[in-house]
């Protein structure tokens, strides 16, 4: 699904770090690596595609939805049907079995239903991604490699259009992270979705089809 | 809303610990004062029937507490007694049915309550099983009593030794069950009732002991003088009242001086009552008139202040927790604000987040009321016990 920036303005409540976007296309189903020293405003473009911040200016259209047209709650209510966030330090819910972290938008997010066709979708997902005998452990009794994997799936459960992923490997060895962006990779082709990964890891780069560096990206954006 | 409850389910039994003290904290506030509500006002009831149930009392002047609690409640303090001649200044002024009350010795933990037949018609007590005491030496125990111990008629109990090593005081007395009282709910049920010459057994006014007067009895004799006779160690004292026994019993020194703890007066009428305080009201008179009804709303009044101030306490223990609790919810949700933010994040509905949220907060308030409503179901269950306990 397509993701469209024009003109993007945005700025933090206080100041001190200010980031602008002239013109970026991502094409539905294309694979890219967003790429750029820390600081620089990686995780905002993430947050501001996924419309957890709105900017002061610009569009962002996802799917052709503009995202400045919908409200808080419509925006959460796009965000969990066809966004699929990953993050580096997983986000877990300790107090969830695997299952019930993989179907925990299910159980918060407006618009998307639990039933036994979920989860048994869920636990064939887990299993797809090697978690199927470890189904009803708790995210502390599992290996980095695990966790994110229990990640990946939730994000991947509603079958989003765009998958968001914030350093998915940042907290793994090189194998684990290997095997990590082959599932990332392998799923999203699968479903057909957009991914957008931020990575620091050079290495991996040339497994997406794109890599956008953030220096060339951003206009008149700085990290202040 | 059942995923909301899922989530806030997962997470309290996950934090047990801190769910436990928060789930004990709200139970504690809510039972502490139902509970001293309920006790309160089941001893007010209790109190207040059995005092309404005895029109009088007459006592050694003192403290018309000590004598009600005991003459009532069987309660251990022993007021100062009245001489037994006392009933018959009672019942010969024609005012009222006069019943003896001699409550000092206990049977284990059971009072025994030395008293007349009349007392069971006062009370509307019967047998539940043999029959009332009808000779010296027998006994007619409460339901709880026999209950406990398994006893029927024509099994014994004892009463306890005053002073183990006192070779002067009372010697335990072996006395026969004669009855069983059906259940009353009252006091009664517990105590161990005599008749008042047999609780003057116990107290030493009256033995039973070998007929040295016979001829056969000769080694036991060392001295016969002017019709008295002195015995040696070695004659024998009864420790229990047969009928094989019982004509060898015989009481040292003058009835009419025998002690009562407290006579019950039953008035004929209204008149009569107050005839019979009257009479009682001399400067010099020894002895006071009761009505037991006044000395229980005096002492229910008192008790009633405590509760109040007790109630304030535990208000402000209350709120104190209601603060300290609102505190350690603050301080989790502070705590959690990644994960909020991750809910957040994945889509997460502001009104389900915060459902989630406010889910704990008010299962952990309700099982902290149903825990409390279970121990005050518990409670009210042994309230009477309780009552009896607190009275004693």
């Amino acid at each position: 699904m397509t993701i469209r920036i024009r003109d993007l303005r945005f700025a933090y409540p206080g100041g001190g770090f200010s980031l602008a976007i002239d013109d970026l296309t991502i094409e539905g189903g294309e694979t890219v690596a967003l790429v750029g020293p820390s600081g620089c405003g990686k995780t905002t473009v993430l947050h501001l595609v996924a419309g957890i911040v709105t900017p002061s200016a610009g569009t962002i259209e996802v799917e052709d939805v503009a995202l400045d047209t919908l409200d808080e709650s419509a925006r959460r209510a796009f965000r969990a049907r066809r966004i699929g966030p990953v993050f580096q330090e997983f986000e877990l819910l300790d107090y969830l079995s695997v299952l019930d972290n993989v179907l925990l938008p299910y159980r918060i997010a407006p618009g998307l239903a639990l039933d036994a066709a979920v989860r048994e979708r869920a636990a064939a997902l887990a299993g797809d991604l090697g978690l199927g005998d470890k189904l009803a452990r708790r995210p502390r009794r599992l290996s980095q490699g695990e966790r994110q994997r229990v990640a990946i799936a939730r994000a991947l459960l509603p079958e989003p259009a765009v998958l968001l992923a914030d350093e998915p490997t940042g907290n793994l060895d090189p194998t684990t992270s290997t095997t990590v962006l082959d599932l990332l990779l392998e799923h999203a082709a699968r479903q057909g979705a957009t991914l957008l990964t931020v990575t620091h890891d050079h290495g991996l780069l040339p497994r997406f089809e794109r890599v956008l560096r953030m220096e060339d990206l951003v206009g008149e954006g700085r990290a202040a | 809303m059942r995923d909301a409850l899922f989530l806030a389910w997962s997470y309290l039994a996950h934090q047990r610990l801190k769910t436990t003290v928060l789930v004990a904290s709200v139970a504690l506030i809510a039972f502490l004062p139902a509970a001293l509500q309920l006790l309160v006002r089941r001893g007010e009831e209790r109190m207040g029937a059995r005092a309404a149930a005895t029109p009088l009392l007459v006592g050694r002047k003192g403290s018309p507490t000590e004598l009600v609690l005991n003459a009532l409640y069987f309660r251990s303090e022993v007021p100062a007694t009245i001489p037994y001649g006392q009933l018959a200044r009672v019942e010969s002024s024609g005012r009222a049915r006069a019943i003896p009350l001699h409550v000092r010795f206990h049977s284990q933990d059971a009072p025994i309550v030395g008293t007349s037949l009349d007392y069971f018609d006062l009370r509307g007590l019967r047998c539940a099983e043999g029959r009332f005491m009808t000779m010296l030496g027998q006994c007619v125990v409460g339901a709880s009593v026999a209950e406990a111990r398994g006893l029927a008629p024509g099994d014994h109990v004892v009463s306890n030794p005053e002073q183990v090593f006192d070779l002067a005081g009372s010697y335990p007395l072996r006395m026969q069950v004669s009855g069983v009282l059906a259940p009353s709910g009252t006091i009664d049920d517990r105590a161990v009732f005599v008749d008042v010459k047999t609780a003057w057994v116990i107290e030493g006014l009256a033995h039973g002991h070998d007929d040295v007067s016979k001829p056969e009895a000769a080694a036991q004799v060392l001295e016969r003088k002017d019709g008295r006779i002195v015995a040696n160690a070695s004659v024998k004292e009864y420790q229990e009242i047969t009928p094989a026994n019982v004509e060898a019993f015989h009481f040292h020194g003058e009835p009419d001086t025998f002690p009562l703890t407290a006579i019950i007066a039953v008035p004929h009428d209204a008149r009569a009552s107050t005839l019979l305080r009257g009479e009682f009201l001399a400067p010099d008179e020894a002895q006071q008139v009761l009505e037991p009804t006044t000395v229980v709303d005096e002492l229910l009044d008192t008790v009633f202040a405590v509760k109040r101030y007790i109630v304030a306490g535990v208000v402000i223990v209350g709120l104190g927790t209601l603060a300290t609790m609102a505190l350690v919810f603050g301080l989790s949700i502070q705590l959690r604000r990644r994960e909020i933010e991750t809910m957040r994040k994945i889509g997460g509905a502001k009104g389900r987040i915060a459902a989630v949220l406010a889910l704990e907060i008010l299962a952990v308030l309700a099982l902290g009321v149903l825990v409390a409503g279970i121990l005050l179901a518990a409670t009210g269950w042994f309230a009477d016990a309780l009552v009896e306990s607190a009275i004693r």
